[in-house]
């Protein structure tokens, strides 16, 4: 009979039609923030069809995904190198990239000529970037990763720290990445043996220092990197950078200042604390 | 032995190095082994091309001529080259021959007459090297515009923005000052027109010399009878901003009312030398870029393209074949492509027909539960770039966990091997299911599609049309089983075949594919289950920057949308070169439209853009 198949084909669009409405009704209200039908609905389970609200609704993104890299750096209340850079620019992942979007400057001792590893400088051109995944994969430090930040728009695309992010921009604390990948971070740490860079590590095996390691699942609590006591640091190197550290903390130490640039300070004031404490060891070392 | 000889010998069914020894006795003069290492088949001399491949095709029975590709020795041989491989219908290896010309005022007869599938390939040949192809009765450019200057595939052609020959550029480390490179090379700076080159002519030239001989022109008193309906003659142009033409196509139809007299297509919008891009990557930064291919089935571009490259690692040292697990994996993320790319295509097909947007958003709802999980196993919804030189980048995750973060406030938490059993068991079987009840029977869509678009068996293979274009004209050819490859001679599964070669078989071999894919699909979910924990890469993650083994490989799956090759050269550096000498991508869709001028022919102005639809086209392959 002719028109059988156009009504089959209709008993269909009306089957979705409900479908789709059934399921408004049966959480009417309950629409917006409601976590679990929105997993339902978005999960192999949905028949209906269904619109995420952008932007005020948004998909959280698995943890793999990936969007423009950031770096890697120690956070801010690290008791050896906070603000430190997991970068040692060994020059891989400028290599590996495919559109050639990642530009390192990499710093000198200005004595010595020699690398020095960390980074002067780091530039990632997002308009190029092709969001591939490349360098966080190669990254033999897990210095550079992918992040989730999807929402890069801006009104200019030309100028450094725009849409050619540099260091500053570039520079996620490690926590950061702990939170959005907590497998994934958890995988490394397995692989590295420990939580923290595997120099430091390397450095504790070394010297026999405690490791802080990972728990047995990526869902065992977290374990900070271990303080030291502060008698286990050899005496020459307290004595050194011991010195400059309160040096500096003693210029730098303005009346009045928001608390946004309170906090920035302290950060810098950490970040060469520290640099300056490594620095000293490193010619305490040569010498 | 001899005594099994005495059956006469049939050529047309010897294996390929018999069939080269049959060759090379017919023709002693004219074909010579190919004795450079590394490579295969036989160097033709060009002025008896045309013989040795009406032999090939006639006498040999390789009456399927896959890909037909130029390549640029320039510093090696200071030749130029066409690379033919040449197939039998019926499956099995390629005979791969080959002709050189100088570089300068290169020519090679065109092979048209013998394939007339090589016409889009020996054009784009012509744009993009510069061989000018004898007894071509269409030879002009095809991606490039008309007055560009010079053949950008060369090796001695420099793009604008160029920086360097090879990737890695010495500037990025470890003094990368950064630079953007319109700052330092000012848009119009290199740029350089022909010296006789006029601007001010150049539209009305190109214009004109595509539409000539489309009939312009015609008295119409003259034309018809009195007792016939008048029409006039119009060209149309359909694109290249047009809904029904999936991307920047065009479409140049002569219309006689509204009965299509001619039909040339024409392409490049979207043309970014994805292949010169190729020859400046080293091998693994290609792999994100062949995602950007057909953008709608990238798992199974990076399949390809990993394939071509392992076939020449295999043959230098320390490479071990990717790991069992990894070909699982391949496969099942291919097979989930299909099904993509197929309700995709079904669901846009629907649109250009009229249907607009019920069937494909009914399509694409499923199809998002899919990406989901490719987006949790490889990053990218899209732009997967998931498979590496002798394996896959990750394994799958154990859930397909999506965490809160500050940007996004939603949770989902699945268990992926319960996601996937569902999925491939009850969600997507009734997804193909219901798209068959809804689109089926529906008797607008039969009047709509049935009998239009025709393509006859002997038609489609001549044209080198592949995928659901070729089996929907009743041969089953199939890569997955002609020229196996990864574990698909294990599985059991059907090559879908439908034998009418109208719109509505191509609808209809496409749901079949589905089903067979599930069926696949179901039969990889207990291997993933047994192989679970073992190494998904055989290679060492530590090598960034892999050196490839001297020589040629064509490496070719089936793709959803027709057979995708990747022809790749290996040359130049002793040790094993980190780039590409040449990388071309066999591109289905652009081979695919060869033969749209044909089906075209004599149907309605309506109906073509029915058939562009059931081809199903990707302007990211068709133009590279």
């Amino acid at each position: 009979m002719y028109g059988v198949g156009i009504l089959k084909g209709l008993g269909v669009t009306i089957r979705h039609f409900f479908n789709t409405y059934v399921e408004d009704l049966r959480y009417v209200g309950k629409k917006l923030n409601n976590t679990q039908e929105f997993e339902r609905r978005q999960g192999v389970d949905s028949t209906g069809l269904y619109t995420v609200q952008y932007p005020e609704e948004k998909i959280a993104v698995p943890e793999r995904f990936r969007f423009v890299p950031f770096l890697v750096v120690e956070d801010d209340d690290h008791p050896e190198r906070p603000g430190h850079d997991w970068c040692t620019s060994c020059g891989i992942c400028p290599k590996v990239c495919p559109p050639q979007c990642i530009w390192i400057v990499r710093s000198e001792d200005p004595v010595t000529k020699r690398p020095i590893p960390e980074p002067e400088a780091f530039f990632i051109d997002i308009d190029i970037c092709m969001n591939c995944g490349l360098c966080a994969e190669y990254c033999p430090f897990d210095a550079i990763k992918m992040d989730h930040d999807y929402e890069l728009a801006d009104y200019d695309r030309t100028g450094i720290g725009v849409h050619i992010h540099d260091k500053e921009k570039l520079s996620k604390p490690f926590s950061y990445w702990r939170k959005i990948a907590p497998t994934t971070a958890w995988e490394e740490a397995v692989d590295r043996g420990g939580w923290e860079h595997i120099d430091v590590i390397k450095q504790k095996q070394k010297s026999g220092a405690p490791i802080a390691k990972p728990g047995p699942t990526w869902d065992s609590p977290y374990v900070p990197p271990i303080v030291p006591v502060k008698e286990e640091a050899p005496a020459a190197e307290t004595a050194q950078a011991g010195g400059e550290a309160v040096g500096t903390a003693a210029e730098a130490a303005p009346v009045e200042m928001s608390a946004e640039d309170a906090a920035k300070e302290e950060r810098r004031k950490k970040r060469e604390a520290a640099l300056a404490r490594k620095h000293a060891k490193e010619q305490g070392g040569e010498g | 032995m001899t005594d099994q000889m005495i059956a006469p010998v049939r050529p047309e069914t010897v294996d390929v190095d018999a069939a080269i020894g049959i060759l090379k006795e017919r023709f002693p003069d004219a074909v010579k082994d190919d004795t450079r290492e590394g490579y295969v088949g036989v160097v033709v001399e060009r002025s008896q091309l045309v013989e040795v491949a009406t032999a090939i095709r006639d006498e040999l029975g390789f009456d399927y001529l896959s890909s037909a590709t130029a390549v640029d020795y320039l510093g090696i041989e200071d030749s130029m080259e066409m690379v033919y491989h040449a197939y039998r219908i019926s499956g099995g290896k390629p005979l791969v021959f080959k002709a050189q010309t100088p570089r300068e005022n290169s020519s090679i007869p065109s092979l048209i007459d013998i394939w007339p599938g090589v016409d889009f390939q020996e054009r784009e040949a012509y744009d993009l090297y510069g061989i000018s192809f004898p007894g071509h009765p269409n030879q002009k450019r095809i991606l490039m515009w008309e007055g560009f200057n010079g053949h950008p595939m060369r090796k001695d052609w420099k793009e604008a923005y160029y920086e360097a020959e090879l990737k890695p550029f010495e500037s990025r480390w470890p003094k990368g000052y950064v630079r953007r490179s319109e700052e330092l090379n000012i848009f119009g700076k290199n740029v350089a027109y022909p010296a006789d080159f006029d601007l001010s002519r150049l539209s009305d030239d190109t214009e004109a010399s595509l539409y000539a001989g489309m009939g312009l022109g015609v008295d119409v008193e003259a034309l018809n009878s009195d007792e016939e309906l008048k029409t006039d003659r119009l060209v149309v142009n359909l694109g290249p901003h047009h809904p029904s033409t999936h991307g920047v196509f065009r479409m140049v139809v002569t219309l006689n009312g509204e009965t299509i007299e001619t039909l040339e297509p024409v392409m490049g919008y979207l043309h970014r030398n994805h292949e010169k891009i190729g020859e400046r990557n080293a091998w693994n930064h290609n792999m994100p870029f062949t995602d950007r291919l057909d953008y709608i089935s990238s798992m199974s571009n990076n399949l390809g393209y990993a394939l071509a490259v392992e076939q020449l690692m295999s043959r230098g040292m320390r490479y071990t074949p990717p790991t069992y697990r990894a070909e699982v994996i391949r496969v099942l993320m291919v097979e989930l492509t299909r099904i993509v790319n197929h309700l995709w295509a079904i669901g846009f097909l629907l649109n250009d027909l009229g249907a607009f947007f019920t069937p494909a958003l009914y399509a694409i709802a499923e199809r998002e539960k899919i990406l989901d999980f490719f987006e949790a196993t490889a990053g990218s919804r899209l732009m997967c770039n998931y498979m590496r030189f002798g394996g896959v980048f990750k394994d799958i995750p154990e859930r397909i966990r999506s965490t809160a973060n500050l940007l996004n406030d939603k949770v989902r938490d699945f268990e992926t091997t319960q996601y996937l059993t569902q999925l491939i068991t009850e969600t997507l079987p009734r997804a193909v299911d219901e798209l068959d009840t809804f689109l089926t029977d529906s008797e607008i869509i039969k009047t709509r599609t049935i009998g239009v678009g025709y393509l006859p068996t002997e038609t489609a293979i001549a044209y080198s049309a592949a995928g659901p274009l070729l089996r929907g004209s009743g041969v089953a050819y199939d890569v997955r089983r002609a020229e196996p490859y990864s574990i698909y001679p294990e599985l059991d599964f059907d090559v879908a075949v439908r034998y009418n070669g109208d719109i509505y078989d191509r609808y209809l071999l496409r749901i079949d594919e589905m089903r067979e894919s599930l069926r696949i699909l179901k039969q990889i979910l207990p291997r993933l289950e047994r192989t679970k924990g073992e190494s998904f890469f055989s290679g060492n993650k530590a090598v960034y920057m892999p050196r490839v083994a001297i020589g040629e490989a064509y490496g070719r799956v089936e793709n959803p949308k027709g057979e995708l090759g990747y022809y790749v050269v290996s040359q130049g550096d002793p040790k094993g070169p980190q780039n590409p000498w040449r990388y071309h991508v066999r591109a289905p869709s652009f081979i695919n439209l060869t033969v749209l001028g044909q089906m075209c022919k004599g149907q309605k102005v309506a109906d073509v853009v029915a058939i562009l639809g059931s081809i199903d086209i990707v302007l990211g392959e068709t133009d590279r």
